[in-house]
């Protein structure tokens, strides 16, 4: 028994460094969406290319799309517009934009000199759908379903890395059970 | 040289701390509203700044944050409301205080596990060492006597 007892401090070094290593890595600044498998939320938002004209949910219904927030402010947001332009062009991924928080003419003028990935995009000033949706810093990309439901949130840079390795099997299954 | 107050203070207004550049402010009918808004901002969390209430944290999603919390005690919501419209948007995350459900269960318990488990450990130990109080006789006669002639002898040996 005794003999059992001095074993202890061993075991409860061993469990709590096992405890802790298995947090070494992970980035506490990714959390997990409130939102996954529930519908994307009601709003009511212009279309940033057609002024005037609103666009709501039933945007994405009938096809599993990619979410994306940007802002012409973000730094990131250039950094990863390459490769969304790769997604669009190579991979023929449906891209719905959410313009988060931004002036119309600096987003005209990033989609100007970088390129235009998005299918359609919805320009959100002040940030309403943004704030539903739980963004608190772009970018971040959400992956939807072809019945509007959220099925993933990605927070940071797409790039070629996190789609094979994140969106791709998320994307595959979405369109599987739809 | 003359001028050199005037450049020690000109430095010391630099070096103050920038201010908010849009300050908020939020109007409460009531001393007791005003207060309950307080604590509401005090007892959520920044998602952006993780170590930071939405009170604290000059991120701007802690001011739609605050905003959204204001908008809603205006609309005569409650605080189970408010929070709740917020945990739908962000997740628990946001709470301070968490839940207790599956997820966080071993937190609560922890504290609780910890105090029981040194009471025991403490326990184990007193009751150990008053066993062998009682179960380990005292010395044999001859032990005694030994030690006994032991003291007798440095008892001399010191006197001398």
């Amino acid at each position: 028994m005794r003999r059992v007892m001095l074993f202890m401090p061993l075991v409860v070094a061993l469990v709590v460094g096992i405890l802790l290593a298995s947090g070494i890595g992970k980035d506490p600044s990714e959390l997990e969406s409130a939102l996954i498998g529930k519908p994307v939320p009601e709003f009511n938002l212009e279309n940033l290319r057609e002024p005037g004209e609103m666009l709501d949910q039933s945007l994405f219904q009938g096809e599993v799309s990619l979410l994306n927030v940007w802002a012409e402010w973000c730094p990131a947001c250039w950094d990863e517009h390459e490769d969304l332009m790769w997604l669009a062009n190579e991979k023929g991924v449906r891209i719905i934009g959410l313009n988060y928080k931004d002036q119309k003419e600096n987003a005209f003028r990033f989609l100007g000199r970088l390129g235009d990935p998005y299918q359609t995009i919805i320009f959100d000033p002040r940030g309403t759908l943004g704030f539903d949706l739980g963004v608190y810093g772009a970018p971040e990309t959400f992956v939807i379903d072809a019945q509007g439901v959220v099925r993933y949130r990605h927070v940071g840079v797409v790039n070629e890395r996190v789609w094979e390795e994140i969106l791709l099997p998320v994307v595959n299954q979405a369109k599987g059970n739809s | 040289m003359r001028f050199m107050p005037v450049i020690l203070v000109a430095l010391l207004v630099l070096a103050l701390p920038a201010h908010a550049d849009s300050p908020e402010f939020y109007d409460f009918d009531t001393q007791a509203e005003e207060q309950r808004f307080r604590n509401l901002i005090a007892e959520l969390r920044c998602p952006k700044c993780q170590n930071q209430n939405i009170a604290d944290s000059n991120a701007p999603i802690s001011k739609d944050m605050r905003d959204q919390v204001y908008l809603m005690m205006q609309a005569g919501a409650t605080n189970e409301e408010i929070v709740g419209s917020l945990v739908d948007r962000f997740g628990e995350f946001v709470k301070y205080k968490p839940p207790v459900d599956r997820r966080t269960i071993v937190l609560w318990a922890f504290p609780a596990i910890a105090v029981l488990g040194g009471l025991l450990i403490v326990a184990g130990v007193v009751l150990r060492s008053r066993g062998r109080d009682s179960n380990e006789p005292a010395l044999s006669p001859e032990e005694k006597a030994r030690v006994e002639q032991m003291l007798a002898d440095k008892d001399q040996s010191s006197r001398s």
